[in-house]
């Protein structure tokens, strides 16, 4: 379809995950460092695993990155999605080793989930995505969550999917082109496969 | 509902082959880590181990590739163990494709590995793996080294603390006593750790049959139950453990169902 797909190269460990996933359902992304391919792109991934802070330094170290990513997701409104860390970028800040500041896309705070007896920390395994509002690129399912940090959202708007994990945790958050998912779509069998197939054809308006 | 009790089929992997593999299904290489794996990921396993147990560190690489080949066809988790001595293993492991790494020898020595790793790619990444033997006395446990040959005089519970207090985020928790012997989980062992930590234990070793991999969630509280033989040859499918699992009230996956062309 000769869109131009950017996945944004800032040293993210799943990294190489998301780039399989993506060619196993069509697509022929460009891995990338460089803000000049981001500002030519149709349609953009963050992926994104680790500590909060090491992730956005690592993106803050690519001179001209989040200016890029501001101009072709805020201003161009080009699709966008952003996979584990890399959606919790889009929060104001991050309480994880030190309170980080985010992109500040997305109104709230990333912070620790609360363990007890029976939640335990962090939320790893097969979960439900129950989406909240209808959205394009959401079904509900079963996907895989490996985190031990979640987001919370200032405006329960921007929330499009939440799971249980001790009470109701954040699966998606979406606002206009924008959709972040917490979850593992690259490693959620069918159903991740199915919600990126879903992601590159989505033309949010 | 809430998160789904994991089973997980671990793969012993030797110079970048499976040793004592799958049988299960005709394999074009019997001994070839990604065929096994795939057939895992189309029988609806909610997580892979490779546990590579390669003897010579120069051969280490083949584990690598591995993973990576493997990670180009398996959009499921993988955790691989092995030879992971530092921060920089576990980067050259995630970045090929792993989710998680297991620790296991280097932590006993230098439980500022997992730290590193920790800090660096945080806890959901990072397994401690614990190879434990009760003592004879009833006292506890204690880890061993070297496949559960080596006594090391720790005791398993003080070392779990110091994995869970270095970063690990999650414990994998095997009893070598239990280990190859088919006659089930050391519940004990997985109870004491469960109920002692806040992060996610796999329960590991002994497994015989379905029931022990239910005893291990049902009895034993693991959020994972991990086992090799039984599904390696073919006396119990991931789905007749789902089933099994779903039957004494643990929450676990739907159906697997294939995907859509």
């Amino acid at each position: 379809m000769g869109e131009r797909i950017a996945l944004i190269d800032y040293g993210a460990g799943n990294l190489r995950s998301v780039h399989n996933a993506l060619r196993a359902v069509g697509a022929a992304p460009e891995v990338t460092a460089d803000p000049k391919a981001v500002l030519a792109a149709d349609r953009i991934v963050l992926p994104g695993v680790g500590a909060f802070a090491a992730c956005y330094d690592g993106l803050a170290a690519i001179d001209g990155m989040i200016a890029a990513l501001e101009q072709r997701v805020r201003e161009d409104a080009v699709p966008f999605l952003g996979i584990c860390v890399g959606m919790q970028l889009l929060a104001d800040t991050g309480i994880e080793y030190g309170t980080h500041k985010g992109l500040g896309w997305i109104g709230g705070t990333v912070g620790a989930i609360a363990p007890s007896p029976d939640i335990k920390v962090p939320h790893m395994g097969w979960n439900d995505v129950q989406p909240v509002a209808e959205h394009p690129v959401l079904v509900s399912g079963e996907a895989y969550f490996l985190h031990g940090y979640h987001f919370a959202a200032r405006d329960k708007s921007d929330v499009a999917a939440v799971t249980d994990h001790g009470g109701a945790l954040t699966a998606a958050i979406a606002r206009d082109n924008i959709i972040g998912v917490q979850f593992h779509p690259e490693k959620s069998q069918s159903y991740g496969l199915d919600l990126l197939s879903r992601f590159l054809e989505w033309n949010p308006t | 509902m809430t998160v789904r009790t994991r089973i997980i089929p671990c793969l012993d992997v030797a110079n970048g082959r499976v040793v004592k593999g799958v049988n299960f299904v005709d394999l074009v290489d019997a001994g070839d880590p990604v065929e096994q794996a795939q057939a895992y990921d189309a029988a609806g396993a909610d997580e892979l181990c490779f546990l590579d147990i390669t003897a010579s560190h120069e051969a280490r690489d083949t584990i690598i590739d591995v993973v990576m080949r493997t990670a180009e066809v398996c959009f499921m988790p993988l955790t691989v163990g092995g030879g992971v001595r530092s921060a920089d293993d576990a980067r050259a492991l995630l970045l090929a494709g792993a989710d998680k790494v297991a620790v296991n020898s280097a932590a006993v020595s230098n439980p500022q590995v997992i730290a590193d790793i920790a800090g660096r790619f945080g806890s959901q990444c990072i397994v401690g793996s614990i190879d434990a033997r009760a003592r004879a006395d009833g006292s506890g446990w204690e880890i061993f080294t070297h496949g559960g040959r080596k006594p090391t005089g720790i005791d398993a519970m003080d070392h779990a603390e110091t994995l869970v207090r270095n970063g690990a985020g999650e414990l994998l928790v095997t009893s070598m006593d239990r280990d190859g012997t088919r006659i089930g989980y050391d519940l004990e062992l997985i109870d004491a750790m469960v109920k002692n930590f806040d992060v996610p234990v796999i329960a590991s070793g002994g497994v015989g049959n379905l029931d022990h991999l239910v005893e291990g969630a049902v009895k034993g509280g693991a959020s994972a139950v991990l086992a090799a033989s039984i599904f390696h040859f073919g006396e119990a499918s991931i789905a007749q453990a789902h089933a099994a699992l779903a039957a004494a009230g643990c929450a676990v996956r739907s159906p697997i169902q294939s995907r859509a062309a």
